[in-house]
């Protein structure tokens, strides 16, 4: 299959692409952009006019709540919802249940993607065992089964003495250990930002130190170690400036943001919206502003959809109740552009965030068009406007604060291995 | 992003259709209700106590967590008013065995339900059946979790405004567990609303919510200065499980420095009066003296209670 993308504004943000320009594939690869390639004659053409032309986009966190959540969600709803959203690579985290702590899981979660054929899972293994927090997993086994680091997702480690011993194997092996830090008994029961609205609503609160008071020791252990530390889902602008600092002093540490995280604060719970029960939880909007400034200077390498579908069941319930998490594959993509424009980034800089940013993180060889890269890609229409609804969504969450609200930007086809796997509206068929 | 401008205890008029919470309550909704109580109290002390205000109406009191005074207040009202009265409480272990808040309130509102007294554990648990219920059920809040309590924050209003006439020139001192109270939060917006000029709150740091002074409050943390030339006192309930967490030393300690005693309440204005929620922890938050003394105003506040609910359900069965 040759596939030839036609007339799109192409931006690669590793290779510091930003131009209208052709691209080609065939038998899986980019095999040029620009000039056509000798010989060149393509079965499809894909007219990309007035569309941008980018790397697929490289998650680094999507549950797809396969094994133990299927009444949430399957990976065939969500690996649909990964398509619409223009994500051609994820990483899951471990906290399926039974947790991602033993090979087999592993195995059988590639397996179950692979036939598929659809976008390319990593998972994260769980760190300890039934990610309880005590005893170590694996590691080396869940590697050779696909693992591409090693996390606790959002449970508690038994103490620091755990966390200690976990990054010092772990760097044995020269593993990455994914972690969001929060102490949890600083964090307590609490359920949303220790601020003006869990004043007022009444609602039991996650200090700013649970994050930062986590963090301190996680760095300190991480120049102890020489572990590779990613550190997922900062929330607060304390958070990203010692991130900031530990990267000038030189430290290898890399860190992410999930989306919504750089869009809404403690304010969007309004009356108790149980969409906005996150974890951790949206913060005040000094906070939120000082993650927009993290991703735009780089001491956030990467945006993630931190994708959780919960059934309305589970969301129905009173706040603090109320299943954590938002639905989010696809809405990635047109929040990462909202951020841009609200910002002033550049497009380029934006979409790294999203593709080659993430990929470095992972360690893997995608999130960029360079000749001979796998063609995983994404073209979207800069301009279209649509609504967030519900019938709309692949995914089988409908979980989003932003139901009703018309947003920017939409995926119109998603290639994988040089397969147009994802169409919108047949589309680019007809072109 | 967006705040929904709505406010979901109002109808498209304007008009009180649920109690949810004191916060945002337009101030001529709030006098509505109490001069409405001050009719019904004239009801309360006749020989006959009936009206028929609500002659027909089915009004389910829904206790998910336990409370004897506020459900008998919300029956003796609601019965005073004609209303049936249908009492559930509805412990904790059978609400986690499975049947959701919701399905528990479809249930009974395909039963013909017209109000729903509402007192739950969480934090904004009437919100979610408010929004769930049928456009003619009414929903009042009798307490969700730390949030909110808006008939127990009314009644004080109209205890303050019985003794005191008038909020303009007042100045209250709201005592102890800030944090953990709906009805601190309730008596704050409350004041806020009735044009209070100055309210403060006077607790140890470890029992108050990080962003207190964002609600329109004084915070002190000496209950000396706390009480100095105030109009009024009013004094929380300190739950016993707080003494065994590491957010007080001991009832002893907290009884010393913010327990209301007659030596500190000779610091208030001579003619101060004294309010209490209920139920009292005689010797940790105040001294017997004190609540059983002559600028006591508990008892009379259990009374106005009933008016005021009274007024709160004919208001929204009204609208």
């Amino acid at each position: 299959m040759k596939i030839h993308i036609k007339g799109g504004r192409l931006i690669d943000p590793k290779h510091g692409l930003d131009v209208t320009q052709d691209l080609y594939i065939a038998a899986g690869k980019i095999v040029g952009a620009g000039e056509t390639p000798k010989g060149f004659t393509p079965n499809r053409t894909i007219d990309a006019t007035n569309h941008v032309v980018c790397p697929g986009l490289v998650d680094l966190a999507a549950r797809l709540r396969e094994p133990g959540f299927e009444y949430m969600a399957t990976l065939e709803s969500e690996m649909a919802a990964a398509l619409a959203g223009g994500v051609t690579s994820l990483a899951c985290p471990p906290d399926t249940d039974p947790p991602l702590d033993e090979p087999g899981l592993v195995e059988m979660l590639k397996f179950r993607a692979k036939t598929l054929n659809r976008a390319r899972v990593y998972p994260v293994g769980a760190l300890t065992i039934g990610l309880q927090g005590t005893r170590l997993t694996e590691m080396a086994e869940l590697r050779d089964a696909g693992c591409v680091a090693f996390s606790q997702a959002d449970a508690a480690l038994a103490d620091n003495n755990v966390l200690f011993l976990a990054m010092q194997y772990a760097s044995t092996f020269g593993f990455s250990v994914w972690l969001r830090p929060q102490d949890p008994a600083l964090a307590g029961g609490g359920v949303a930002h220790d601020g003006q609205v869990a004043a007022r609503l009444g609602l039991p609160a996650v200090p700013v130190f649970a994050e930062t008071a986590a963090l301190g020791l996680i760095l300190l252990l991480a120049r102890e170690t020489g572990a590779r530390i990613h550190l997922c889902r900062l929330s607060t602008a304390e958070g990203v400036e010692m991130v900031r600092r530990a990267k000038a002093d030189g430290l290898p540490v890399t860190c992410d943001v999930a989306i919504h995280h750089a869009h809404l604060s403690e304010m969007d719970i309004g009356y108790f919206d149980a969409n906005c029960r996150v974890i951790p939880p949206f913060r005040s909007q000094r906070d939120r502003d000082a993650l927009r400034r993290g991703l735009a200077d780089g001491t956030v390498d990467a945006l993630c959809s931190d994708h959780t579908p919960v059934d309305d069941d589970a969301k129905q319930l009173p706040f603090g109740e109320a299943e954590v998490g938002v639905t989010a594959l696809e809405l990635l993509l047109p929040l990462t552009l909202k951020w841009a424009a609200e910002s002033n980034t550049p497009l380029s800089a934006a979409l790294s965030r999203i593709t080659s940013e993430p990929a470095r993180v992972l360690g893997i060889d995608a999130g960029h068009l360079g000749a001979g890269a796998a063609a995983d890609v994404c073209i979207f229409d800069p301009q279209h406007y649509w609504k967030v609804e519900a019938a709309g969504l692949k995914s089988q969450g409908k979980n989003t604060p932003y139901t009703g609200i018309e947003i920017q930007g939409r995926v119109v086809c998603t290639i994988i291995d040089g397969q147009a796997v994802y169409d919108a509206d047949g589309v680019t068929g007809k072109r | 992003m967006w705040l929904d401008p709505s406010n979901p205890q109002l109808n498209k008029n304007g008009e009180l259709h649920h109690l949810l919470t004191l916060e945002g309550l337009p101030a001529g909704i709030m006098w509505q209700i109490l001069d409405t109580a001050k009719s019904f109290v004239g009801v309360t002390q006749r020989e006959v106590k009936k009206v028929p205000l609500l002659r027909g109406k089915a009004v389910f009191n829904l206790f998910f967590e336990p409370s004897t005074r506020t459900r008998t207040t919300f029956e003796i009202a609601a019965k005073r008013l004609s209303a049936d009265v249908i009492n559930l409480a509805i412990n904790i272990s059978s609400a986690t065995k499975g049947e959701s808040v919701l399905d528990t309130v479809a249930n009974l509102a395909a039963m013909q339900a017209d109000m729903f007294i509402v007192r739950h554990a969480s934090s904004g648990a009437p919100y979610l059946i408010a929004k769930h219920v049928a456009p003619e059920i009414h929903v009042i809040n009798a307490g969700d979790g730390r949030h909110a309590h808006p008939t127990q924050g009314l009644l004080d209003m109209f205890t303050i405004r019985h003794y005191k006439k008038d909020f303009s020139s007042l100045k209250v001192a709201v005592v102890g567990d800030v944090l953990h109270s709906r009805v601190a939060r309730s008596h704050i917006h409350a004041l806020t609303t009735l044009g209070c000029p100055e309210i403060r709150v006077v607790a140890p740091k470890t029992l108050l919510p990080k962003a207190v002074e964002t609600l329109g409050v004084h915070v002190y943390h000496d209950m000396r200065q706390g009480l100095k030339d105030v109009d009024v006192v009013m004094m929380l309930r300190l739950q016993n499980e707080r003494m065994q967490s590491a957010l007080l030393a001991s009832a002893q300690e907290f009884y010393k420095y913010y327990g209301l005693t007659a030596d500190k309440l000779a610091l208030a204005k001579s003619d101060a009066i004294v309010l209490h929620p209920g139920p009292m922890n005689r010797g940790v938050e105040i001294d017997s003296s004190v609540a059983d003394g002559g600028q006591s105003v508990i008892l009379p506040q259990v009374t106005f209670g009933i008016a005021i609910r009274m007024a709160v359900m004919s208001i929204v069965a009204g609208n």
